[in-house]
């Protein structure tokens, strides 16, 4: 056979075999891609185990979708039509059942639940998981810790199916923190045997696989590129996902995200610039749901250890210099609730975030600011994270131009994601624009980690105030007794205090978008402000 | 002194010589005198923009946030408000600025290593040529990038990473040229002369490399400009809210798909009429000094 | 010729080492404290303290440094820390996705930029050798992220005509069986026709905005080494002799102007390597120039040295290919040699 003749015939060999294949191959294909959901987003994860070190917010998505907690929460649907998860609506997951008594909480396992390797999910693995969260230090264990779950002798596995939880004190955020991401069940079992001498939780391995038995399992994952989870068609602990499949990718342009859905090619994303989602909704042509954030608001922080912010003073000028409806309409796009003009500084209401009664008031905050003995102002830096930089960097702009009309001349400093929670630690950047959310949507959580004297590290202004200590520590305690009256005054009052002292300016609360095809529903927002595959499907 | 002395008179005819032949490549090539015409008007509004520009480039007004190009905004406004003719016209100065210094910088370390690397031989030969090389190895754009990531987005490092990016083709351009006149008839009546070894240097083969080195500036300062854009398009370019043609073309650049294309466009054309014209320039130039041409 | 090998590489060695250790000290000084970032936002100084001493970050710079060049003797280049994988298998894994890209990039811009050069010199100074020159410096001009965007608006997003921008392979095709990693030749090999139209779909733009970026060099070079071989006395002899004026301009003059052209491809593909970072991102394309980047901005050191030292040895490696091209092209260079 001459080169002529076999081109001739691999042509016609080709030309016969592909009719008979592609029909096939494209209902197979139009058949997978309605059960397949492809997701969207700027970056992926950076370790699938929430009980890693450093691992990210993508990170947090896959730990939600491939691990099972003991609980979960009930579905509410918003004023807007928007379905959210329930604060207070508690829902069966891994446990069918379960007693809360004054002292402990006992559980009652499924019996049919299995890990996606197919051993059974035994109380044993829930008190291994839980004494790992509460012992590998870092984030895991401090989040433990905010319902007071702190050592490892609180849990108790009972028997096979029945597993405890011991009180150390009585404190009403026991219960929910044990429905956040922190508290899933590993495959004690897979993980011991990948465990080494030097990481005896096995870290390194939960690291880069998935050892849980939720609802979708993770099989390929190429970081900054791509995550697949395949559903785990053995779920024992809730309905099935409709969704077989689950590809996400990661397009790094937020303009190319865009035309990646308005063309229709990709299903779902959620973090596109807020000017981009309110024009897709006015659009219409993809869905987008808007959730404020829970527990969640954008600040102007001011770091009161230092001139000239530790005067009280300068603080209520630069909170009078805010440009707030500016940055209501250039940088949120309306994606967000105002926080400021509320009536006056006392509080209205047992809630937070809530409004402020600061307005923009140039002549009133040059006022206050030669009272406070700063007649020509003065000059400082402010700092914001440039991984948020879409939000960030107009609004500082913003302020900048604002600030400098009443004699305050700033320079803006963008700083690198990688450094900006050292440089929050270190506490000396004076002036700053970041964003602050708790999982637990109760204002006496929020108050504990930003304004209580501990000075966590999300009190990015080292504020120090022993009243407004006393009032966040009764706050806590009149909750844990139930005793209403009292937990509204005190909230009431450590709000009316930040308010009035405003060592940080709220400015925003913001609405977590997500833009979808028509086609997807079931969107849910949790509090954890990521994607819940469960609850979707594709029509 | 008979020696130093004779070259004003010759440098006065060669200039002047240089002037007609540079009017005769103009009149033979029009595209250089498009881009002369370009240099003359970006070095105008480098000079004087700040003074003639209808608006503040730094002033946001948010009730006319995005508008498109109008009579009142001729380019447009971006997310804040500003208007971004002002802000193209004022950024002028800052592009150039990094331009030209770092070309400078560049000429003053790679050019002068360079013309003694080749005059010299030897030790200080291989000390260059070695230098040049390791920073040939690195892929150039990730050096500058990890230049101004270690020592923070300024515009003096990003001034300095590029300088120190280019270093490798000057120091290379300078040195063949140094080497092939070391021992040329006009150095060693210099030398026989009593002139040191550092006054040949820097008297004689300097001047004489110059033209060949001016080509390679102009060359280089385009790709200064697009050297911080791509800096900006990361992260790393200078601070807000200076108004700068690589920032505001990467940041513009999130605008295309919604419809405003003014925001990136008209810093992007202006950035690319300043590049081509640098090297058009750079062409041009080196049409008069090449002696291949000339003849 | 293997002597000549091994003498130009023995020569390479000095500015490996210093890539090593200029690599090794620009990541050390970059401002992000690694430790802090791992540590999570709710880190306590303590807890920091900890993750460093477990990244042997405490210890002094020479002592680290020592035991990075005893990491690298053994062809260890040390874990990510962000994905905690071995940055040499990442390097693997993505190294051919931009190799692929770079070399399409190449290859159409040399496609392109040496008959457009070609011409510009026989048709000096006529409107067509303005022409080129215009637009090949026009290409040149334009930042190469921002040229990568408007091809995606106009080829993806208006018109439809190129595929989303989802990096080597739609979200629903599956990547040939690995042979190469080039998808292009891996395709071939597997008789996938369809799975090769897609990969090309996906290749198209990016190499496109890659070639547009390197026109003006290849082009400027081009003309001028034809300009230098047309005046010569062997294209005037041949062209006296009767010669069509094709023969004329490939087979006497190009075939001498290609020893500077070729040259300039060595400088070319430096340039493009970097362009690849830019390129990549705007693309979602897995390829090692976005690998770094994230790892540059994580401060997540590894990655970084490890890409920069992969760079630096294929830049090595493509001088070498280069230096023997000539032999290739000019016998004489091969003899001297």
């Amino acid at each position: 056979m001459n080169r002529r003749d076999f081109l001739k015939t691999t042509a016609i060999a080709a030309g016969a075999a592909a009719p008979v294949a592609a029909p096939f191959i494209r209902s197979a294909e139009a058949q997978s891609r309605a059960e397949t959901l492809l997701v969207v987003t700027e970056s992926g994860p950076n370790n699938v185990d929430i009980h890693g070190v450093g691992t990210n917010r993508p990170g947090y998505e896959v730990s939600w979708n491939c691990y099972d907690r003991l609980f979960t929460h009930g579905k509410k649907t918003l004023p807007d039509g928007t379905d959210s998860y329930d604060r207070d609506k508690y829902e069966p997951e891994l446990a069918e059942s379960w007693d809360i008594g004054p002292n402990s909480a006992t559980f009652k396992l499924r019996k049919n639940a299995k890990f996606h390797d197919g051993t059974p999910i035994t109380a044993k693995d829930v008190k291994w998981s839980f004494d790992r969260a509460v012992s590998v230090g870092g984030f895991p264990t401090f989040q433990m810790k905010a319902g007071s779950l702190e050592k490892p002798e609180q849990f108790v596995a009972v028997d096979d199916s029945t597993f405890r939880v011991d009180f150390i004190r009585k404190d009403a955020l026991t219960i929910p923190d044990l429905g956040v991401i922190v508290p899933c069940v590993f495959n004690s079992g897979l993980v011991k045997k990948n465990a080494t001498e030097k990481d005896p939780w096995g870290l390194e391995y939960t690291k880069q696989n998935t050892a849980g038995g939720g609802a979708f399992k993770m099989t390929k994952w190429t970081p900054g590129t791509e995550v697949v989870y395949e559903r785990n068609e053995d779920w024992k602990s809730g309905p099935v996902p409709k969704l077989k499949r689950v590809i996400w990718r990661m397009v790094p342009s937020a303009g190319n995200r865009r035309a990646l859905l308005e063309r229709g090619d990709c299903d779902i994303s959620f973090d596109l610039p807020n000017k981009d989602f309110a024009e897709l909704r006015a659009a219409g042509k993809v869905k987008v749901a808007a959730t404020p954030v829970g527990n969640g608001i954008g600040y102007i922080g001011m770091n009161v250890n230092k001139a000239p912010f530790d005067n009280v003073k300068v603080r209520q000028a630069v909170a009078y210099a805010i440009p707030y409806q500016k940055i209501m309409d250039a940088v949120l796009f309306g994606m967000g609730n105002p926080l400021h003009g509320g009536s006056s500084n006392m509080a209205a209401e047992v809630a937070w975030p809530q409004k402020h009664g600061y307005t923009t008031d140039l002549v009133k905050a040059k006022q206050l600011l030669t009272e406070a003995g700063y007649p020509n102002g003065f000059e400082t830096t402010l700092s914001f994270d440039l991984g948020f930089a879409v939000l960030n960097e107009p609004m500082c702009i913003l302020v900048q131009e604002s600030l400098g009309q009443i004699g305050i001349r700033t320079t803006i400093n963008k700083v690198p994601g990688s450094n900006w929670r050292a440089e929050l630690l270190k506490k000396e950047m004076p002036l700053i624009s970041n964003f602050f959310s708790g999982w637990l949507d109760y204002p006496e959580y929020f108050f504990f980690w930003c304004y209580h004297g501990q000075n966590a590290v999300f009190n990015t202004m080292s504020y120090q105030s022993k009243e407004m200590d006393a009032l966040i520590d009764a706050a806590r305690v009149a909750a844990a007794e139930g005793n209403k009256a009292a937990y509204e005054k005190d909230v009431k009052a450590f709000v009316t205090k930040a308010f009035e002292e405003v060592p940080r300016i709220p400015v925003f609360q913001p609405y977590l978008c997500v833009a979808m095809q028509p086609n997807v529903s079931g969107y849910r927002y949790w509090f954890h402000r990521q994607l819940d595959y469960r609850t979707l499907s594709k029509a | 002194m008979s020696v130093a002395a004779t070259p004003a008179p010759a440098q006065a005819s060669a200039a002047v010589a240089t002037l007609k032949h540079a009017r005769y490549i103009i009149g033979e090539n029009p595209v250089t005198g498009v881009a002369f015409g370009i240099f003359v008007l970006l070095a105008l509004a480098a000079l004087i923009g700040p003074f003639i520009v209808p608006f503040d480039p730094l002033a946001s007004d948010t009730a006319a946030a995005l508008n498109s190009p109008s009579a009142k905004h001729w380019f447009g406004t971006d997310q804040l408000g500003r208007d971004i003719f002002s802000r193209v016209v004022v950024a002028t100065r800052l592009d150039l600025g990094i331009a030209i210094f770092s070309v400078a910088l560049v000429f003053a370390l790679g050019g002068l290593s360079g013309v003694a690397a080749g005059y010299f031989g030897g030790w200080t030969d291989r000390v260059v040529g070695r230098l040049a090389d390791t920073i040939m190895a690195f892929p150039l754009f990730v050096l500058a990038m990890g230049i101004v990531a270690a020592l923070g987005n300024t515009v003096t490092n990003i001034v300095i990473a590029t300088a120190i990016i280019n270093f490798p083709l000057y120091a290379r351009v300078a040195r063949a040229e140094a080497n092939i006149r070391r021992d040329a008839g006009f150095v060693q009546a210099a030398r026989l002369c009593g002139n040191s070894e550092m006054r040949i240097l820097l008297g004689h083969i300097l001047p004489n490399i110059m033209p060949i080195m001016m080509v390679q500036m102009s060359l280089t300062m385009g790709y200064a400009i697009l050297n911080a854009a791509g800096l900006s398009f990361i992260g790393l370019g200078v601070r807000p809210p200076t108004p700068e043609w690589g920032i505001m073309v990467a940041e513009g650049a999130a605008f295309i798909v919604s419809g405003e294309w003014w925001i990136a466009f008209f810093p992007g054309v202006t950035l690319m009429l300043a590049v081509f014209c640098f090297n058009l320039l750079g062409d041009g130039l080196r049409d008069i000094v090449d002696p291949q041409r000339r003849t | 010729m293997l002597r000549q090998i091994g003498k130009r590489l023995a020569t390479a060695i000095p500015s490996l080492i210093g890539v090593v250790v200029v690599t090794f000290l620009l990541t050390r000084v970059l401002p992000g404290d690694t430790a802090a970032y791992f540590a999570g936002p709710a880190a306590t100084p303590q807890a920091i303290a900890e993750i460093r001493a477990k990244l042997g970050l405490d210890r002094s710079l020479p002592e680290q440094f020592v035991s990075y060049v005893k990491d690298l003797a053994t062809g260890n280049l040390g874990n990510s820390l962000s994905t905690g994988r071995p940055v040499v298998t990442e390097i693997k894994a993505r190294l051919p996705a931009s190799a692929e890209l770079t070399f399409l990039g190449l290859f159409l811009a040399i496609a392109i930029a040496v008959p457009l050069g070609i011409l510009a010199a026989v048709k000096q100074g006529s409107i067509i050798d303005h022409a080129c020159r215009m637009v090949a410096t026009a290409g040149v001009s334009l930042p190469v992220f921002f040229t990568g965007l408007l091809l995606v608006y106009v080829f993806y997003f208006l018109l439809g005509w190129a595929p989303a921008p989802l990096g080597r392979l739609d979200a629903f095709s599956s990547a040939p069986p690995e042979v190469t990693g080039f998808y292009l030749i891996d395709s071939l090999l597997a008789r996938d026709l369809e799975t090769f139209r897609a990969s090309l779909a996906q290749l198209a733009v990016p190499a496109i905005t890659m070639a547009v970026f390197s026109l003006a060099p290849i082009a400027r070079m081009t003309r001028a080494s034809m300009l230098a071989a047309l005046a010569s006395e062997f294209v005037r002899t041949a062209k006296a002799s009767g010669l069509t004026p094709t023969t004329v301009i490939i087979r006497y003059a190009f075939r001498n102007a290609l020893l500077p052209v070729v040259t300039t491809l060595g400088m070319v593909f430096s340039f493009l390597l970097g362009a690849n970072v830019l390129v990549e991102k705007v693309f979602a394309w897995p390829g090692i120039g976005s690998y770094a980047i994230e790892a540059l901005i994580a401060s997540d050191f590894a990655p970084v040295q490890g890409f920069v030292l992969t760079m630096a040895i294929m830049y090595v490696a493509l001088n070498l290919l280069i230096d023997m091209l000539y032999g290739v092209i000019d016998p004489r260079v091969r003899m001297e040699g």
